[in-house]
């Protein structure tokens, strides 16, 4: 099967939509189809084979966050042209309610489009951000997926119609093999995100990690992830800030040793997520996991069957919770279990087995993805300037 | 003075004409998709009866299964041409063998044991997935547009020319349990 991919965000941030579309990719290149992925990307070097370049991204405030999107007139032709070689059986929208390379790619293409969202988005966002234009994109949509129950809602709530339920997926293997990265002593608590995101709720476990150092004074703060690590620690006890290892932003295999290595992985988030895919690859990787009692987090660990969980925000009750765990050796070896036996549920040959029956549903008896040139003035243009001829 | 009210009334009429291409343009694309999907939706219908009565010639089932399917199946393609309603029906009553015929995972793996060919039941499975899957996103399809359709002005101004109104496809649809246990 010939199969496109758009990705809305840019390919060099780290992100767990852009994480989504690799694995998903990878999985799919492993299991003998043909794939293409159009993403935007700040410098085309980065790219792997399969995927090709949608134009630089441009930071712009979206959905509670600073997300890079691409658009305008000169992205519009790279995705025709991308949708006019491609001859794909399916096209796959990531996203498609951002104002990125996935409404353009709906607008740009006709014949069988599946969509996937990734994103819980209030319904004031989604009026905000043009209801027109996400209507103009949905209507064309053959298939809708959604990666949670929450962005499922999103969906049913506030845009008309439904969604197949289809969750996010862990490279098991990539996690579970991991050798551990031991470059610190006493027991590590591990944090993973986006340092200067409050969403992410680094503030929240740097308080803890204050009264975690009373109980336990050898505990290591493990920080990955990119962001400037001194403006985190800023203004916090010295203590604290001698404490902390700050690993950066890491490669996948580096990702998956340094999980491997912790002793307990907090996730304080305060909102905003959908899924909590970082919570199954620690779960993989085998570290105990404390998170914050979002209702996506606890459907991941199963309504706290496996993880600690703590109410959003409650840094004294984080604290109390990770300090249990260090105390209390069988504790953790009995939730690394359950979460490596959890995050095998959720592995990615399974889920593209699912998303292979989606695409066989819609592509049946149709003859692939076509340039759709109808009612389009921007596309229109941006066809003539390279001289090409028009319909 | 009057310059004035001929300039608002353009103003209102092109807004007018904006807001009817603007309805066109979308129960085109509506209609669209809802031919794309009724065709991959019949396409797995075909194909599941198909693959039914190319089971019954395999041995897969014991001879009082294989009749029951059989007939099924061939009650479901001869509804093909048939109405709507009707072949519903024929396509339920289909679905509703299937199930009785592989019930549980433990039928299934048995099944599986014996059959002369292992990978018929995945084709099975997966088609019949599939099927739900196309009958989900075409209903999904035909209220979307029947939401556009049900507009006064829509009705009353034809926007949707003589397109008949799209009807949903009723049917039972539950793949066999058996292989969709995991």
């Amino acid at each position: 099967m010939r199969i496109g991919i758009v990705c809305p965000y840019a390919w060099d941030v780290p992100g767990g939509v852009q994480a989504h579309i690799r694995d998903q990719a990878e999985t799919l290149l492993d299991m003998g189809h043909e794939v293409s992925v159009i993403t935007p990307v700040e410098d085309p070097m980065h790219l792997p084979p399969y995927a090709v370049d949608g134009g630089r991204p441009r930071p712009v405030p979206y959905n509670g966050s600073v997300a890079r999107l691409t658009f305008g007139v000169k992205a519009t032709a790279r995705v025709r042209r991308w949708i006019r070689e491609g001859d794909f059986d399916v096209l796959h929208v990531h996203e498609p309610l951002a104002p990125s390379l996935g409404v353009l790619a709906c607008w740009a293409a006709r014949g069988p489009i599946v969509a996937t969202v990734h994103s819980s988005i209030e319904r004031s966002r989604v009026l905000i951000t043009g209801y027109y234009l996400a209507q103009t994109a949905l209507e064309k949509i053959s298939a809708l997926i959604a990666v949670s129950e929450h962005a499922r809602r999103t969906i049913v709530d506030h845009l008309g119609g439904d969604a197949v339920l289809i969750p996010n997926g862990v490279r098991v293997d990539h996690f579970a093999d991991a050798v551990p990265l031991r470059i610190w002593s006493g027991p590590a608590i591990g944090f993973l995100g986006r340092m200067d995101e409050p969403r992410k709720g680094l503030p929240v476990l740097l308080a803890a990690f204050d009264r975690i150092l009373d109980q336990q004074a050898g505990a290591r703060l493990v920080l990955i992830g990119p962001g400037d690590a001194e403006e985190a620690l800023a203004g916090l006890p010295d203590r604290v800030r001698e404490a902390t290892v700050c690993l950066g932003r890491l490669d996948e295999v580096d990702k998956a040793r340094a999980l491997a290595s912790l002793d307990v992985y907090v996730a304080p988030n305060t909102g905003g997520e959908s899924f909590g895919i970082v919570l199954l690859e620690a779960m993989a990787a085998g570290a105990p996991v404390v998170a914050s009692d979002l209702d996506a987090f606890a459907r991941v660990l199963d309504g706290g069957r496996c993880g600690v969980m703590f109410p959003v925000e409650d840094s004294d009750a984080l604290a109390s919770a990770v300090i249990g765990l260090l105390e209390d050796t069988g504790a953790r070896t009995h939730l690394a279990q359950a979460g490596r036996r959890r995050a095998a549920a959720y592995d990615w040959h399974t889920v593209a087995g699912d998303l292979l029956d989606v695409y066989a549903s819609v592509i049946a008896g149709q003859s692939g993805v076509r340039e759709d040139l109808r009612g389009q003035i921007v596309g229109r243009l941006a066809r003539r300037r390279p001289g090409g001829g028009e319909r | 003075m009057s310059w004035w009210w001929l300039a608002a009334g353009v103003v209102v009429l092109a807004l007018f004409g904006l807001y009817f291409s603007m309805t066109a343009g979308r129960l085109d694309r509506l209609h669209r998709r809802i031919d794309m999907s009724r065709h991959a939706l019949d396409t797995q219908l075909l194909r599941r009866s198909g693959l039914c009565l190319e089971i019954t010639s395999s041995g897969l089932f014991d001879p009082a299964t294989t009749v029951v399917i059989a007939d099924c199946a061939h009650a479901a393609r001869a509804s093909t041409e048939g109405e709507v309603v009707a072949r519903g029906l024929a396509e339920s009553d289909l679905t509703q063998v299937l199930v009785a015929a592989i019930p549980d995972a433990q039928e299934a793996q048995e099944l599986r044991r014996d059959a002369p060919d292992p990978s018929m039941l995945d084709d099975l499975r997966s088609t019949c997935v599939r099927l739900q899957l196309s009958r989900r996103f075409h209903n999904d399809a035909v209220r979307a547009c029947r939401q556009v359709r049900k507009q006064r002005l829509v009705r009353w101004l034809r926007l949707a020319g003589r397109t008949p109104l799209p009807q949903t496809v009723e049917m039972d649809d539950t793949p066999p349990p058996g292989l969709t246990a995991r």
